[in-house]
């Protein structure tokens, strides 16, 4: 009993620090991705709670009712085979379980792995988010910007990042506004946000990058669409254009403050995506046959055509 | 780089120094300690050349100990640095070093060494066998995995530890990121570890299914043994991965190929790809064994079989294959898409249904039982209740949207620590707590035993579940610091606090060896816990030969069977039984294997081509050597089993 005292003791203290007044950044979401993540983790605690419970409260009852102590000392346990019956409902409770967080893990897969809900209509706003020993370079293609350790984002509008390295994998990380995904050199990848409320939020690298790891953060600033506008606007009068050589310069490893240009440096230096990924093996563009290269074409058409390559 | 300048530390600092100077000294001192004392020859003829799967069993828990107290050496040191925010204790590469070698020294030379340990000690007498199949070959797997482990340790004051982390993706662990030799001996002295376990793998699967008693059918085999022949089919399925992943890094990294860099047509993912499955598996390498350990000591002190055998047996079988389809969630924010994620998000919460399975037959066998608390049974009631929390976060892990919230945070930390400290860790103390009487021939202290389960048990306790909260509020792993302004600092001087009470414990451990070893009753029965199995039917201590004569088996508990059912094991007279001799070409060869690596690891080709010529030599000489054992003649077993207190027949 005293033990049951305690567990729900540390229910309660668990669920006092969950909602109390300073909430966990991964549960106090700021955007609809967060928010279906931190709807699917409450979910999935209060289930895994259920299992927990159920657990030490079979452990606790074996162990009051069937200690040595309490029995006879000629008492002999029986020799006991498995149930049918009773291995069936601990298959069978399993598996209901399973099959009820699967749907919700599906559903929640599609929705963090698109255009948040409701924002489908809208243009999103694009950002390129590249990663250098120890450092954010943000690059706004269309507004033709660039920043350095931090991010203006304008609230109530679909934001697509498209994640690149210059260096080792990395992974963007905006907690409140939602999960992670990582940076790699030779491809780009997709992370869909959205902010719903204004305000400073902490972003960072979250996948170990070497020495520098610890402090490549940088800042989120989610303002409202026309002070975005304005931001931008300021940018492209005071800020100088980023040149071959200055972004070099910033490319060596090591830590910078925060850092604004009116031009991006993905004219002279494309990401990784398309004819600039790293899997590309160069098709020329006359070419009819664009599966060439797979090899499940066979030896016939490799033998042919092996001049292609 | 110039020459020599490849064998400095890249950061010295005075911790290493010390250790260096520490290290020089224990080397004298125990080269000294064995000269004075003459103990040359007795090492050479009883340890070293041995083949004898129980001193060989002991020669890797001795290793998995110190391998213990090496990654938790590093433990402390992490924790102590994350203790307070912006603490300077020690600087990012020097911390850097240290979670890479706690990862690797845990698993690879740790837990790894601990299941070797009980599988080697243990099945072979499960089964009623005299040994493993291939004896030699068991001592070149243990001496190719300390030579191994030696290669890897010798990185902190040579040359420097790897800093890549235990994963090292690349293109970090690239030449290009990880300039000193660190991530070469990584590559390498795991490598020639990993050649001893997927020996050992191919040597038990034979050993299990070849050499059982008579009558002791697969679906008789003990639970433990079961877990043991279901880990060595993953071994071998999943070590070859490995290999092969070791052996492109190394050529990445010493002859510049490109099968991981990011130009070139290499693939970063690839190596994440094949880390990973391999990874996995290994997960259930050290789980299973566990399983099986607890398998053994709940029925032994429940007084009762183990409820629903057959499932199981089932469920390990269902775990093993699920072990090979769920690598993708390490890496589920790889953007791979909703499509990948989501299978390998329903396989991984799969894992869950035959796991759970395994929990509430455990449960249901305490069920109108005579539940007696030993030290070994508090592991096995203490691990129910923490390895279901570590479980259960596993699958909210496995749920892949939410797992861009956990990934790389303190969460997974605590996840893993949670499944990995009760489902192994306790385990190994279990089960080392278990069979040190049959070992050893005394009993561990229970008194000491029970403090040091406690601080152990409440010591894991504080020291993980506060990085669930840490990790939910933003603190990613592997950070060396952070601002204090994060609010993390509370919850990482708990952690430091419970890595303080575990570290408590395990000293607890080594007094209670050393008080049980100096006061213990050396007068106990060859059956101390009223245990189940045959490996309790023979004498204490074990005979070179286990059983004067090969028991007949008919029931999963045969032992048992024989003490309540009046079953007959032993029919027959003895007869002359065949030996394995002992041979000192798996140490040499292991050692020359240790030479290679370092030569490789420091690009010295000559030493190098020299070293693999060595190896060679051996492997010829094995193959022109007419060894055919030897014969223990039957006046000896008659008088060896009178010594040891009355023949068993």
């Amino acid at each position: 009993m005293k033990i049951k005292a305690t567990w729900l003791l540390f229910i309660f203290a668990a669920i006092t620090l969950l909602t109390g007044c300073e909430p966990l950044m991964v549960l106090n979401p700021k955007g609809p991705q967060a928010q279906t993540q931190a709807d699917v983790i409450l979910l999935s605690i209060a289930i895994m709670s259920f299992i927990v419970i159920v657990v030490f409260a079979i452990l606790i009852y074996m162990l009051v009712k069937y200690r040595a102590s309490k029995q006879a000392d000629d008492y002999e346990p029986p020799h006991i085979e498995g149930h049918p019956v009773v291995e069936g409902i601990i298959v069978g409770i399993p598996i209901l379980i399973v099959i009820v967080l699967s749907v919700i893990s599906v559903r929640s897969n599609y929705l963090v792995e698109a255009t948040p809900e409701g924002y489908e209509d809208e243009e999103p706003l694009v950002v390129y988010a590249q990663s250098s020993n120890w450092k954010w370079h943000f690059s706004y293609p269309e507004e033709g910007i660039e920043t350095v350790n931090y991010l203006y984002i304008p609230t109530d509008r679909a934001l697509e990042f498209k994640l690149y390295s210059s260096g080792p994998i990395t992974s963007f990380w905006i907690p409140q506004l939602g999960g992670q995904k990582y940076a790699m050199s030779d491809m780009v990848t997709t992370l869909h946000l959205a902010a719903e409320a204004p305000g400073e939020y902490m972003g960072r690298n979250a996948n170990f990058s070497g020495e520098g790891f610890a402090e490549n953060t940088f800042n989120v600033n989610a303002v409202t669409p026309d002070e975005f506008d304005e931001w931008v606007d300021e940018v492209k009068e005071t800020a100088d254009p980023i040149t071959e050589e200055k972004y070099q310069e910033l490319l060596e490893p090591g830590h910078l403050g925060q850092l604004t240009f009116s031009s991006t440096h993905l004219e002279f230096s494309p990401p990784p995506e398309g004819e600039h990924g790293g899997h590309n093996h160069g098709n020329s563009p006359n070419e009819k046959d664009m599966d060439m290269h797979g090899e499940s074409d066979g030896h016939k058409h490799s033998d042919e055509e092996s001049h292609h390559h | 780089m110039d020459f020599f300048d490849r064998f400095a530390i890249p950061h010295p600092s005075p911790v290493i120094y010390a250790a260096m100077v520490a290290i020089t000294l224990t080397v004298i001192a125990i080269v000294a300690g064995i000269t004075y004392t003459k103990k040359w020859g007795y090492l050479w003829r009883e340890w070293l050349t041995t083949v004898d799967h129980k001193r060989i069993g002991m020669m890797y828990l001795v290793s998995a100990l110190l391998m213990l107290f090496r990654g938790g050496a590093d433990a402390i040191m992490m924790r102590a640095q994350t203790a307070l925010p912006e603490n300077t204790l020690l600087d990012s590469q020097h911390y850097n070093e240290i979670f890479t070698t706690h990862g690797v020294v845990m698993i690879i030379f740790m837990a790894m060494a601990f299941i070797m340990a009980l599988m080697n000690f243990v099945v072979p007498l499960q089964i009623g066998a005299r040994d493993v199949a291939f004896p030699r070959l068991n001592a070149l797997s243990f001496w190719l995995y300390f030579w191994g482990a030696m290669l890897f340790n010798i990185s902190f004051v040579i040359g420097g530890s790897p800093d890549a982390g235990w994963t090292s993706y690349f293109p970090l662990a690239g030449n290009e990121f990880s300039q000193s030799v660190g991530t070469n001996y990584y590559m390498i002295a795991i490598q020639i570890a990993g050649l001893g376990t997927l020996i050992t793998g191919i040597n038990f699967i034979v050993t299990i299914l070849k050499m059982r008693a008579p009558g002791m059918t697969l679906m008789k085999m003990p639970m433990f043994t079961w877990s043991a022949l279901i880990t060595n089919l993953i071994i071998a399925f999943a070590f070859p991965v490995l290999t092969v992943a070791l052996a492109m890094g190394t050529m990445d990294r010493l002859f510049g190929t490109n099968f991981f860099t990011t130009t070139n047509g290499g693939m970063d993912m690839l190596w994440a790809n094949l880390f990973w499955v391999w990874g996995h598996p290994e997960v259930y390498i050290l789980i299973l064994p566990a399983f099986g350990i607890y398998s053994e000591i709940i029925p032994t002190f429940a007084r009762r079989n183990l409820y629903g055998y057959k499932s199981m047996v089932a469920s390990i079988v269902l775990i093993s294959v699920l072990s090979f389809v769920v690598w993708v969630h390490h890496f589920f924010t790889m953007g791979q898409g909703a499509m990948v994620n989501s299978i390998f998000s329903i396989t991984t919460m799969a894992i869950a249904i035959p796991t759970g399975i395994k929990i509430f037959n455990w449960l249901f066998t305490l069920w109108k039982g005579k539940i007696t608390i030993t030290v070994p049974m508090l592991y096995s009631i203490g691990f129910i209740p923490i390895f279901t929390i570590g479980g259960v976060t596993g699958v909210m892990l496995g749920m892949s949207a939410a797992d861009y919230q956990y990934h790389n945070t303190m969460f997974l930390v605590a996840h893993f620590h949670l499944v990995i400290i009760p489902g192994v860790v306790f385990a190994m103390l279990a089960g080392l707590t278990y069979w040190w009487p049959k070992m050893f021939g005394f009993m561990l202290n229970e008194r000491i035993g029970k403090w040091a389960f406690w601080f152990i048990s409440i010591g894991t306790c504080v020291a993980f579940f506060p990085m669930f909260i840490s990790g939910l509020d933003g603190q990613a792993r592997r950070m060396y610091t952070y601002s204090e302004a994060t609010g993390f600092g509370i919850w990482n001087m708990l952690s430091f606090a419970g890595a303080l009470m575990l570290a408590a414990g395990f000293v607890l451990i080594v007094y209670n060896i050393y008080y049980s070893t100096r006061y213990a009753s050396r007068d106990i029965s060859s059956d101390p816990w009223d245990a189940r199995s045959l490996e309790w039917a023979t004498h204490t201590p074990v005979p070179d030969y286990n059983f004067a004569i090969t028991p007949q088996v008919d029931s999963s508990e045969a032992f048992w069977d024989s003490k309540k059912n009046g079953h007959t094991l032993y029919k027959g007279k003895y007869k002359e039984i065949h030996m394995p001799s002992n041979s000192g070409v798996p140490f040499i060869m292991s050692a020359i294997f240790f030479v290679f690596g370092f030569a490789m690891v420091f690009s010295i080709w000559i030493l190098a081509i020299v070293a693999l010529l060595g190896i060679f030599a051996c492997l010829i000489h094995r193959s022109f050597e007419q060894d055919h054992g030897y014969h223990i003649p039957v006046e000896e077993i008659k008088e060896t089993e009178e010594t040891l207190g009355g023949a068993k027949q």
